[in-house]
Parts: structure tokens; C-alpha cells; sequence
């Protein structure tokens, strides 16, 4: 009864949502928006051939290689800077302003020093995805307790031993934070360097099929990134919760106490 | 070092001087330290640039020394259609910002005031909210063409999501407790809601609030650059199309610049809200 | 026991520390604190609460400078934290990492210095083992309770085999019953290991009880207003040393030093006690 009860929750809206849509195209012929089965058959013709292979996996393997770049770059010298209070003087200024610039603004830019290639759009996907993790990281790496810090120094936790024993773990919840929001930018960023310039990919793809005006081809493209931002988050979901157990179980004790 | 003692309490005093002087050195250093390399920073950023540009791999004229740049970057600031340009692009933001505001709250209260619905459209939100607003691109470009209706569009969509969502956690995080303080207060329901809805949710809705004005300015310019709506985003591509980088690094300084000052002026909304609402908080507490 | 130079471990010398030089508002927190401790002592340190125990525990650490003086730990100017000494920390649940488990906690620095990992288990189930914590070694330290994980502090601090130990008030959250028990496993470790051991606390029957010397503090700015000897027999029992008419004695004796300590800043007030007691 309950598991009957928790599906209807589950999958209800979703069924009422396309029975409705299945409504209002049944009978007339909207040119903006194909009727269901329409979409279905043409999300599988258009994405379950070799498409997938010359568009939907260069795409994915750019995400992820721009993701874990800054993933790299942003929790070393987020470290760095998180520790040393001299190169944050330094830095901080510059920082606030190269975060601030929209990345999706420096892709006509890149275009013309790099060219139209890989290199571009993982250029353009690690210059928005840095920022989020690096800042988050000096911010995760300068809230560490001052009493864990001075125990990490009276047990002579030094070097690397402090940075892979204390250093880390304490900045990790923000470090995931930082890598939720990246997550997010990074695929905006993908998608609009696919869309400006590109010959292949999936927002390449999708920007094809409205010049060529063929809509329900155009909205598979967009289920397709749908499907994968939620299976990103998925991903993340279950990282974090291995990765922060520990900081779910204290918040939750603090919170009772 | 000498192991008596005698002998270390006189070197200790002998250093003593030396030690304190030391410290209000450091002193010192703390209070200026952040300004005088701040701008060091900055200078050092610009150097390298210029000299990178000059002598660096890749042609000057693709990338211009800030020599070049800085002074079209000020120059720009005298013309009308470089200020029209911004306040395109600012205004489409603003509209779009507060469109989604306004939605995500007044859809957020509804569903979360009920756990049936909050429960019912759990995995539709999840399934639509992932969706790059980006990917409306096309779809926008098709149903308005290249006016601020699509930028609208788009801005909306990416935003409405991340504020509703906030809206959401505010409510989730009402605690039970402090509903049961105030039923047994017998408050109307005016004051609760200005005593306990409001001070708990305020601080998730500005949060939703400051992230989505930093994503509605990057979806506004990527609609700008791609459907060729009215902006800075279309300025920079038109440039890229003259073959004009020190328009293009001008405008994207601009950028950077309008970027701080969004951040600015929600530093400062935050702490004024979350000041009254830490007031209020301890007002019902006592 | 007698002073002579040889076996003084830790000389605290002319220790003075003001928070907060050249900004506007400094506190002078210790005035002038001067004093030895030698090998193998067991001294209990207490003073009103905001007299800088905390600070003076901090200073011989190596974890602040002072303004002025020093601290000596084996004929060596301690400049940082010296190997060879622990602490268990006032603030004891923030003291713990709360992302590794109790044993993890506890093998951590035996695991950054080098020891070897047979020896290692060894250690930490024998630290765990004397703190009654063995049922607990895969918990996290905040699925504990503040008792519990005050005992984790001190497992930790006992395994890493200290040659001195300094210890802000361990025993502030835990029951009487746990209480009596852990300072008769802190004597018996102390007597075992021939550790020298600072002991912070505000319970006057704690520090005559545990010690064998008792230093009081004045309010601050902080001089040392008593030092005094507890000739108490060297084996101890919580029922029969408690009981004794000596320990009586020597509890009121601390108790009046304690009492005086709270209206006795910088010590300005103790020449006129002398002068009225001769
Ligand atoms: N980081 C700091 N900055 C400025 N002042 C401080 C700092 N830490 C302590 N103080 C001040 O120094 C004085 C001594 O503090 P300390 O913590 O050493 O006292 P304590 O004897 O340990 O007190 P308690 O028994 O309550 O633990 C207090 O007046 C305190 O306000
Ligand atoms: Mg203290």
C-alpha cells in the first residue's frame, strides 16, 4: 500500500503532465510542439545512432575533462592561497574580478587566440568552472577549526600529512559546494561554446536542427540535456553523500544537541 | 644555547625589545597588508599581461596589451551607444531576475505549504530543473527571434528553478519547533508570518536571489552572443566580426566590472535583510 | 622532592602575554608567570575562571608566543610545538576530527611519526582499552556523547607516549563516577610513563587529589599567588585519600588561596596578607 502510494507520488504529476500534453496536440497540429510519441520515436532516431558517437561523446568527454582540470587546478591553489594569508592579500582583488566577468562572454575571444577546437571549449569550460571550486576552497580552507588546527600542530601534523589530514577533509563541504555550482556552469558553458562555434557536439547539434527548423529534433536535443544534467546531479549526489557522510552525521548531532 | 637558567632569562631580556617590536611590525602589516598588495596584485596582473601580449606566443593583434585596451575601455565610457549597449543587457537582466523572483517565490510558498505537493512534484522538478536553461536557446530564437523577449526567455527559465528551489529549503527548514512556540503564543496569522515565516526564509530567498543574478547575467549574454539579442553579448560577437579585439577586451572588462557591481549591491542588500532579520530573530527568541 | 638543576624539565620564565599588541584593544591576559616543573611532576594548575590558564597552556605548547619571557622545555627555548608533548584541549569535541573514527583519531599521530603498524593497533587499543572506549573504536566522535569523546582526547594524547603532558580542564564534562575513574588511570599512566604533567582545573579536590604540587593563580593580569606542596601518600585511593584529615587540610589551604585569588589582580593585594598574617 505505502510503496503503491510512494509510486503514485512519484510518477503521478509526471503521467498527468503528459496526458495533457497528449491532449492539447492530439487533435490540432502545433508546429512548436510535437506530440509525445513523435518526440519519443524521433529522441531515439536522431540520438540512438551514430550521432552518439560523433556528437553526444565529445561532448561528455570535453565536460569531463574541463571538469576535472578545474576540479585540479581549483583545490591546489585554492590550498594555497586558502593558507598563505600574503598570496590572498595578493590575489583577492584580481580574483574578485575575474570571477566576476561572465564567462560565457570571453568565448569570442578564446575563438580568435585558440581557434575552433577542443582546446576552446575546454578553455572557456575551466575559466567559468575554476572560480566556484577555488573560491569555495579558500573559503573552506580559512573556516577550519582553530582548535583542530592547533591539535593538528601539537601531534606535528605537518606538510603533507596536514594538508591530506586536515587541511582537506575540514575544507571538503565547501569544496563540494563549489563543484555543485561548477557543475551547473559548466554545462551553460558547453552547450553556448557548442552553439557559437562548433562542428560537432550536442549544442552544435541542437542549434543545427532550429536552422534547419526541424522541431521535434530540436526538442530531443533538449531532452538529451535534460537526461544529462540530471544524471550529473545524480553522479554528484552520490558522491557527496560518500565524500560528507561524516558531515551530515555532525550537523545532525549538533543540531539535536 | 646555554641549559642554565640564569643565562636564558637574561637573553630573554636582552631580546626582549627586539620580540615586541616584532609583533607591532606584524601588527602594522595586518592593517595595511591587504591594500598595498591588492594593488600590487592588480599591477603585476596588468604587467604580465602587457608583456605577454608583446612578446608572448599568440599575435598582439588577437590579443591587445591593456596599453591598447585601457584606453578604449575609457574612451567607451564617453559614448551613448557604448551606455544603450549596457543598459540592454542590464535591463534584461533586471526584468528577467525579477520575473523569476516573483514566480519562484509565489510558485515555491504554494507547493511548500503542502507536503502533499511537495511530495506529488518532487521528480518533475527534479527532471526539469537540470536542464541548461541554454538548451532553450534554439527554442526561444524560434518563438521570439532575436529580441528581448528570448533573452527574457531564458533568463527566466535559468532562474525561476534556483529561486523556487531556495524558497523550498527555507520552508523545509521552518522547525517544528519554533511553528509550536508561536501556535501556543497564539499569534495571528500576520505575525507569524512576519515573525517566523519571514525571518527563516529571507536568508534562503536572498541566497537564491545572489546566485541567480550571477547565473541570469551569464545566460543574458550567452543569449546575447547566440540568438543576437540587443547587448553587451552581441556587441562582443559584432566585434569578433570586425576583426577588433580591443573593443571586444574592452567590453568584456566592462563586463567583469558590471559583474562586481551586481555582487556589490547584493553584499549589501544581504546584510541590511539579514541585520533585520538576526533583530528579529532575537526579539522572539527573548 | 628536591630542585636541583639537572632534572628541571620545563622552566616557564618572566611569562607575559598581552592579545592584540598594536591593535586598540589590548589584553594583558598574563602579567608575569615564573616557575619550574620537574621531571615526573604531577602539577595542578587553578585560578578564576579568565586568569589565562588557558593562555599559559597555549604558551608552553608552542602554539602562541609570548610578548615577553619564555618558556624552556629541556634546555631548549620552545619556539613551536616540541615533539614529545601533548595536550588535551579545553575545547575537547572540537578537538576531535570529526571525519575519522575514534580509533582513527587515536592512531593519527603515531600514524604521522612514523610508528610502525603492528605497534600502532597495539597503542591505540591499549589507550582505548584504559579509557573504557573499546566498545566504541569505529563510532565518529560526534555519534558520542561529550563524556566519550573528552575520553577519546585523552586516549589520544596518553598513546602518543608523552614525556609531558598539558591538560585544560579534561575532565569538566564527564560524570563523577567516569570522573573518579579517569583521574586515577591519568595518576596511574603519569606513574607509569614517568610523564611531567600540567593539569588545569577548577575542582579544588580534583588538584589536591591529583597532584603533588598545586599552583594558584591570581585574577588577571596573572601572577603565581600560591605554590603549594601536597604531601599526600604517594598510592591513592579515591575512598581512603579522600578521607584523610591531611587531605581535608590541605583542600581548605587551597580553597582560601583560591577564594583570596578572585580579589587579588597582578597580585597587588598579597604583600598587605603577608603583612597582616606575621
Ligand atoms: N584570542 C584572544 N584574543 C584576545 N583576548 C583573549 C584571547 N584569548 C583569551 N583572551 C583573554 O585572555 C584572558 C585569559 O583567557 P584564558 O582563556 O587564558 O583564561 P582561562 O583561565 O583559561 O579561563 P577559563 O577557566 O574560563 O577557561 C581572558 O581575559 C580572555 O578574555
Ligand atoms: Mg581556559
Amino acid at each position: 500500500m505505502i510503496v503503491l502510494k510512494r509510486i503514485g507520488m512519484w510518477f503521478g504529476l509526471p503521467a498527468i503532465l503528459i496526458a495533457i500534453w497528449w491532449a492539447t496536440t492530439a487533435q490540432g497540429v502545433n508546429f512548436f510542439v510535437p506530440k509525445p510519441d513523435k518526440m519519443a520515436s524521433t529522441f531515439a532516431k536522431v540520438w540512438y545512432s551514430e550521432k552518439f558517437f560523433t556528437d553526444v561523446l565529445p561532448s561528455i568527454g570535453r565536460l569531463s575533462i574541463s571538469l576535472l582540470i578545474s576540479l585540479v587546478l581549483g583545490v591546489v591553489l585554492g590550498i594555497a592561497i586558502g593558507l598563505s594569508r600574503n598570496l590572498r592579500w595578493l590575489l583577492e582583488p584580481l580574483l574578485e574580478f575575474v570571477r566576476a566577468v561572465p564567462s560565457t562572454i570571453l568565448i569570442p575571444v578564446l575563438l580568435l587566440l585558440i581557434g575552433i577546437n577542443d582546446t576552446m571549449k575546454v578553455a572557456v569550460i575551466v575559466l567559468g568552472c575554476l572560480w566556484p571550486i577555488l573560491l569555495n576552497t579558500v573559503e573552506g580552507v580559512r573556516s577550519l577549526d582553530e582548535v583542530l588546527k592547533n591539535t593538528a600542530r601539537v601531534y606535528g601534523l605537518r606538510g603533507f600529512d596536514r594538508i591530506r589530514y586536515l587541511v582537506l577533509p575540514g575544507a571538503s563541504p565547501l569544496i563540494m559546494a563549489g563543484i555543485r555550482h561548477s557543475l551547473a556552469v559548466g554545462l551553460i558553458l558547453l552547450v553556448v561554446s557548442e552553439m557559437f562555434a562548433s562542428t560537432d557536439g550536442i549544442g552544435y547539434s541542437i542549434i543545427n536542427f532550429q536552422n534547419r527548423v526541424a522541431i521535434p529534433e530540436m526538442w530531443s536535443g533538449i531532452v538529451l540535456l535534460g537526461i544529462i544534467g540530471v544524471l550529473l546531479s545524480v553522479a554528484f549526489q552520490a558522491i557527496q553523500k560518500r565524500v560528507l557522510g561524516w558531515y551530515y552525521g555532525l550537523k545532525e548531532a549538533s543540531n539535536d544537541g | 644555547m646555554e641549559t642554565q637558567t640564569p643565562t636564558l632569562s637574561s637573553v630573554a631580556v636582552s631580546t626582549l625589545p627586539t620580540r615586541e617590536h616584532r609583533v607591532r611590525r606584524a601588527a602594522r602589516w595586518t592593517a595595511v597588508g591587504p591594500y598595498v598588495l591588492g594593488v600590487a596584485g592588480i599591477l603585476a596582473a596588468l604587467i604580465v599581461w602587457e608583456l605577454y601580449s608583446v612578446f608572448g606566443p599568440v599575435s598582439q593583434h588577437h590579443l591587445p596589451p591593456p596599453s591598447v585596451v585601457l584606453p578604449t575601455f575609457f574612451t567607451n565610457l564617453t559614448f551613448t551607444q557604448f551606455w544603450m549597449t549596457m543598459g540592454q543587457t542590464m535591463w534584461a537582466w533586471f526584468l528577467g531576475l525579477g520575473i523569476a523572483t516573483l514566480g519562484g517565490v509565489a510558485v515555491g510558498l504554494l507547493i511548500g505549504s503542502s507536503e502533499f505537493l511537495r511530495s506529488a512534484t518532487h521528480t518533475s522538478i527534479e527532471f526539469l530543473r537540470p536542464i541548461p536553461a541554454v538548451g532553450m536557446i534554439p527554442l526561444a530564437a524560434l518563438l521570439f527571434g532575436p529580441r528581448i523577449g528570448a533573452e527574457l526567455m531564458i533568463v527566466v527559465y535559468g532562474c525561476f528553478w534556483i529561486i523556487m528551489i531556495q524558497v523550498l529549503y527555507g520552508i523545509t527548514d521552518i522547525d517544528k519547533v519554533a511553528n509550536d512556540t508561536v501556535h501556543t503564543m497564539r499569534m495571528t496569522w500576520l505575525q507569524r508570518v512576519r515573525h517566523l515565516v519571514l525571518p527563516t526564509l529571507l536568508p534562503y530567498l536572498m541566497t537564491g536571489i545572489r546566485i541567480a543574478a550571477t547565473v541570469a547575467l551569464i545566460l543574458a549574454i550567452s543569449s546575447e552572443l547566440i540568438v543576437g539579442t540587443p547587448g553587451i553579448g552581441r556587441a562582443v560577437a559584432q566585434a569578433q566580426l570586425n576583426d577588433n579585439p580591443p573593443a571586444m577586451i574592452a567590453l568584456i572588462l566592462t563586463s567583469g566590472v558590471l559583474g562586481i557591481l551586481v555582487n556589490l549591491i547584493f553584499r549589501f542588500i544581504e546584510r541590511k535583510v539579514l541585520f533585520w532579520h538576526t533583530s528579529v530573530r532575537s526579539e522572539v527568541a527573548a | 622532592m628536591t630542585a636541583n638543576k639537572s632534572d628541571v624539565r620545563l622552566s616557564v620564565q618572566q611569562l607575559r602575554k598581552v592579545y592584540g599588541v598594536g591593535s586598540r584593544n589590548e589584553v594583558e591576559a598574563v602579567r608575569s608567570l615564573t616557575f619550574d616543573l620537574h621531571a615526573g611532576e604531577f602539577a595542578c594548575l587553578v585560578g578564576p575562571s579568565g586568569s589565562g590558564k588557558t593562555t599559559l597552556l597555549k604558551c608552553i605548547a608552542g602554539l602562541l608566543e609570548p610578548t615577553s619571557g619564555e618558556v624552556v622545555l629541556d634546555g631548549r627555548r620552545v619556539a613551536g610545538p616540541a615533539e614529545g608533548m601533548a595536550v588535551v584541549f579545553q575545547e575537547y569535541s572540537r578537538s576531535l576530527f570529526p571525519w575519522l573514527s575514534v580509533e582513527d583519531n587515536v592512531e593519527l599521530p603515531l600514524k604521522t611519526s612514523g610508528v610502525p603498524k603492528a605497534e600502532r593497533k597495539e597503542r591505540v587499543s591499549e589507550a582505548l582499552e584504559a579509557v573504557s572506549l573499546s566498545h566504541a573504536t569505529k563510532s565518529y566522535p560526534w555519534q558520542l556523547s561529550g563524556g566519550m569523546q573528552q575520553r577519546v582526547a585523552i586516549a589520544r594524547a596518553v598513546a602518543s607516549n608523552p614525556s609531558v603532558l598539558l591538560m585544560d580542564e579534561p575532565f569538566a564534562a564527564v560524570d563523577a563516577q567516569t570522573r573518579g575513574e579517569l583521574e586515577d588511570l591519568v595518576r596511574d599512566v603519569w606513574k607509569r610513563l614517568n610523564m611531567t604533567i600540567l593539569f588545569v582545573t577548577h575542582d579544588i579536590d580534583e588538584s589536591v587529589y591529583l597532584a603533588e604540587r598545586v599552583l594558584v593563580l591570581s585574577s588577571s593580569p596573572t601572577i603565581i599567588q600560591a605554590d603549594l606542596h601536597i604531601d599526600l601518600p604517594d598510592v591513592r585511593s579515591q575512598a581512603d585519600t579522600r578521607s584523610l584529615h591531611r587531605f581535608g587540610e590541605l583542600r581548605h589551604q587551597v580553597y582560601e588561596e583560591v577564594q583570596f585569588a578572585k580579589i587579588n589582580p597582578g597580585g597587588e593585594r598579597t604583600a598587605a596578607r603577608e603583612e597582616l598574617r606575621s
